[in-house]
């Protein structure tokens, strides 16, 4: 008889955070360097007589992590030492969290075609990277620009049931972390290892735990959790192999999970707390900044988008760039219709930007210039056609749109009178569109409009000129 | 025996030991390991004195990491058989040829070193110095202090290199602290422990006797006390420290600079055979010792159980001094120590740190001169150094 089986799954996700330096030393942190040990000093390299500082930086942003997952914030956090020898690792140990993590008890709602799932937090510590191993001939070369790097560690309660909930969860992370600017998610900065077991569907009783380690892509996760998932249930059901609780990585090529050597997972690392790092105690004034400062989180934003008329396209795009949903959220702020401004950088400045080979993500105008356009705009003292070339002029040569736009001229204030007599000149020269318009060709407007515009350099606002160019060609 | 690793200066007038850190000089903490070493940068404390005009004269040798009991084993320099063993850096301050020198007090050897050379060496609040350039081992408890042929130079020197320091983490607040020599001590109060001089032979006994006379005479009252707990701050003391210690060494490794074996063939053998030639045999027994007592299945009972210990002994220590405000104790068992061989130090070293350990368990400060040692609570060094003053006038 097949029985009904349930996969139980837990996760610890670790997140590379998006600092200006590494966490212990001064070194850039994230901006990635061009050559191996570019981005290294004394301290991140594991020279003698050096000593961790804290980068308070990364505790606020784990901390903001952890208010996004619904944690509580530990007041009084520490660092542990993990022991163990790796040329990557420098020093021969990690400086981790152990005993007193920063955050503990959150939780995520995670949604899929099943229905929805509570997902808890047990915790998220901070911890440093380890370098790089480049392998090449004979020699192996070590590289310590990733020593150091921050990271936050999420560990999940075994609360997932599905290798879909494992992937969504995933994504909601890495858009949250992403549109908040708390990481930059790039390639490889988001690393999981995934706990796995199985069990008699109804049963209380967990099954054998494997642990598959060190995965980047959330297709290889999926893969491997399916690939795993089989496994312990053909060895329940068909008493195919015996289950015993072990490490395993992923083979990409093969598609299957392999038992690590013994030696890698038994491994004792004599934790014990730095001396060198004093407890951090985080205090109410601390924390209400960290609060304060605390971006919107993607769920909330997105509605607050929705709401305000945004479409479901363009929240997902500014959703994947949050220097793009910074811009508008100032644009906003400076007194912006939401929609309009919404539709000003996701259409107009895209269009600029695709059609000069940028991505969306290069988009350079300040929230200043912009709103200045979209404000003088809707006043219509600047028609869109000069708007958007003032954008061009910015995006691709870097002008500033407010000078740009008095320079060209184009916000020069126009009275009526002005106009009168640039339409009176436009009907004098164009006497044949004049006839041709009086005699029913609707068409022919569109050349003396032309002209108008053509002598006001784009000043003026459009449909305001066009009722007064109809009017006077009742006459 | 030799005192300078390296000379950087013939007309310097201050010495610095070796476990720590002078830009683009060797400074290999009298280890194997870290031959042909040469910092990038100089230790906050140098960087200080420097800057205050001072010369450094050289780099003064130290056992291993600081780890035996006067600098009897280091890598560069050897002592003979059945000689008189001495530090370096307090012998060239005995001499006279440097006015003061810098040592790292991690475990009582410059404090034993003063003492033998009948020196002053000032291991002062923890924090107080910058640890910044040490070549650190056992972090929680290391101080940089000063050697000085008397309390008024170690004084001066202290008020150079003492203050925050944001390049250390551990570093204190206060950005300046003052050390005065002439504090009004007439109506202290200084108490022996009993169970330690009982440790002492006749020599160091008689030496704290007539020590403890010079000061009654001047006023201080001085009592004899029963305290039970130094063998146990001892051994904590000695738990945490080789346990700091064998992390903190576990970076040399053969594979980023001095001693890389010439035998491996992968990445375990050049890792164990380098570490195998560039400790000595108390490194080793240290390394192995603090190894264990972070295992698994050793941690609650030794290294927790330490840093037990280290709150009792600060609680014991806060009450003593609520009625003193200093324990005169020996530094060593004897008034002076003979080569012997390594095979013993672990031991030896474990068994005369029963004098020093409490100061680094605790982060109290500990002056030591005359031969004896005074140790009071936290930023209390003008006690020390005005009572120590009252001891040097009267052998004027
Ligand atoms: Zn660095």
């Amino acid at each position: 008889m097949i029985m009904a089986y349930e996969l139980v799954i837990g996760l610890e996700t670790h997140v590379e955070l998006n600092t200006e330096s590494k966490i212990f030393c001064s070194c850039g942190g994230h901006s990635s360097p061009k050559e191996p040990n570019d981005c290294v000093c004394p301290a991140c390299s594991g020279m003698p007589g050096m000593l961790p500082v804290m980068n308070k930086r990364v505790v606020e942003l784990a901390a903001t992590a952890g208010l996004m997952l619904n944690c509580e914030i530990n007041r009084y956090t520490t660092f542990d030492k993990k022991n163990y020898y790796y040329p990557d690792l420098p020093c021969a140990y990690q400086i981790t969290q152990l005993n007193h993590p920063i955050c503990v008890n959150g939780l995520v709602k995670v949604k899929t075609a099943a229905g929805e799932r509570d997902i808890r937090i047990k915790q998220i510590h901070m911890e440093e990277d380890a370098g790089k191993l480049v392998h090449g001939g004979n020699s192996s070369f070590v590289d310590f620009n990733r020593t150091s790097v921050p990271l936050i560690e999420i560990v999940t309660q075994p609360d997932f049931r599905s290798p879909e909930e494992v992937v969504t969860y995933l994504g909601k992370l890495k858009s949250m972390f992403k549109s908040t600017g708390i990481s930059e998610c790039e390639e490889g900065a988001m690393r999981c290892d995934v706990n796995i077991s199985v069990r008699e569907e109804g049963s209380e009783k967990f099954g054998v735990r494997t642990e598959i380690k060190n995965m980047a892509s959330f297709e290889a996760i999926d893969r491997a959790i399916r690939y795993e998932a089989q496994r312990h249930m053909d060895a329940l059901e068909f008493g195919t192999e015996e289950l015993v609780q072990e490490t395993r990585r992923f083979d990409d090529v093969s598609g299957k999970t392999f038992a690590m050597r013994n030696k890698e997972t038994e491994a004792d690392y004599r934790y014990f707390p730095d001396p060198n790092l004093m407890p951090i105690v985080i205090d109410d004034e601390w924390l209400e900044e960290i609060k304060a400062n605390k971006p919107v989180a993607l769920d909330e934003k997105a509605e607050a988008y929705a709401e305000a008329g945004i479409s479901d396209k363009e929240i997902a795009m500014l959703m994947s760039e949050h220097t793009v949903a910074k811009l508008l959220d100032d644009v906003i702020a400076l007194g912006c219709n939401a929609k309009d401004a919404a539709a000003w950088i996701l259409t107009d400045c895209a269009g600029i930007l695709r059609k000069a080979g940028l991505k969306l993500k290069d988009l350079s105008i300040t929230a200043e210039g912009l709103s200045y356009l979209i404000k003088k705009v809707d006043e219509g003292k600047l028609n869109r056609g000069a708007a958007k070339k003032t954008l061009i002029a910015v995006i691709e040569n870097g002008a500033d749109p407010i000078a740009y736009c008095e320079e060209q001229g184009f916000t020069k204030e126009i009275d009526s009178s002005m106009i009168e007599a640039v339409i009176d000149k436009a009907i004098e020269s164009n006497p044949q569109a004049v006839s041709d318009y009086k005699a029913g060709k609707e068409k022919a407007l569109m050349a003396i409009f032309g002209a108008c515009m053509k002598e006001l350099k784009g000043s003026g606002d459009p449909g305001q000129i066009r009722t007064m160019l109809i009017e006077k060609l009742k006459n | 025996m030799k005192y300078y690793a390296e000379i950087i200066n013939e007309k310097g007038a201050i010495a610095v030991d070796d476990t720590i850190l002078t830009k683009d000089t060797l400074s290999t903490a009298g280890s194997h390991i870290l031959e042909g070493y040469k910092p990038l940068f100089s230790a906050e404390a140098v960087e200080r004195l420097e800057k205050n005009g001072f010369n450094i004269s050289g780099k003064t040798h130290v056992g291993e990491f600081g780890l035996d009991l006067v600098g009897e084993f280091s890598y560069y320099n050897k002592f003979e058989d059945g000689e008189t063993l001495k530090g370096a850096a307090a012998e060239l301050v005995k001499s006279g040829d440097v006015k003061a020198a810098l040592g790292v007090d991690m475990n009582g050897a410059t404090r034993r070193a003063a003492a033998l050379s009948n020196v002053a060496f000032l291991k002062p609040t923890y924090g107080t110095v910058s640890r910044y350039g040490v070549i650190s081992c056992a972090a929680s408890g290391e101080q940089l202090g000063v050697y000085g042929k008397d309390a008024d130079t170690v004084a001066e020197i202290m008020t150079v290199i003492a203050g925050n320091d944001k390049k250390d983490g551990t570093s204190l607040f206060e950005s300046s602290y003052t050390y005065d020599t002439n504090a009004d001590v007439k109506n202290a109060k200084v108490c022996i422990v009993k169970e330690l001089l009982d440790k002492a032979d006749d020599d160091v006994k008689a030496n704290i006797v007539s020590y403890a006379e010079t000061l009654k005479a001047q006023g201080v009252e001085v009592e004899e006390i029963s305290c039970d707990f130094f063998e146990a701050a001892n051994t904590a003391w000695q738990i945490l420290m080789c346990a700091e210690t064998c992390n903190n060494v576990s970076r040399y490794d053969g594979v980023k600079y001095g001693h890389r074996s010439e035998n491996y063939r992968n990445i375990d053998e050049l890792y164990v055979n380098s570490r195998t030639e560039g400790f000595n045999f108390l490194t080793k027994a240290v390394i192995l010792y603090g190894s264990d007592v972070l295992s698994k299945t050793r941690y609650n009972d030794c290294y927790d159980k330490a840093l037990r210990v280290r709150r009792v002994v600060a609680e014991k220590m806060k009450e003593l001094f609520s009625k003193y405000d200093a324990v005169l104790t020996p530094v060593c068992s004897k008034s002076e120590y003979k080569a012997y061989d390594i095979k013993d130090a672990f031991t030896k070293v474990f068994e005369e740190s029963v004098f020093t350990a409490v100061p680094n368990l605790i982060g109290l400060p500990a002056l030591v001169s005359c031969g004896v040692q005074l140790i009071s609570k936290q930023f209390d060094e003008s006690k020390l150094l005005s009572l120590s003053k009252i001891v040097e006038r009267k052998g004027e």
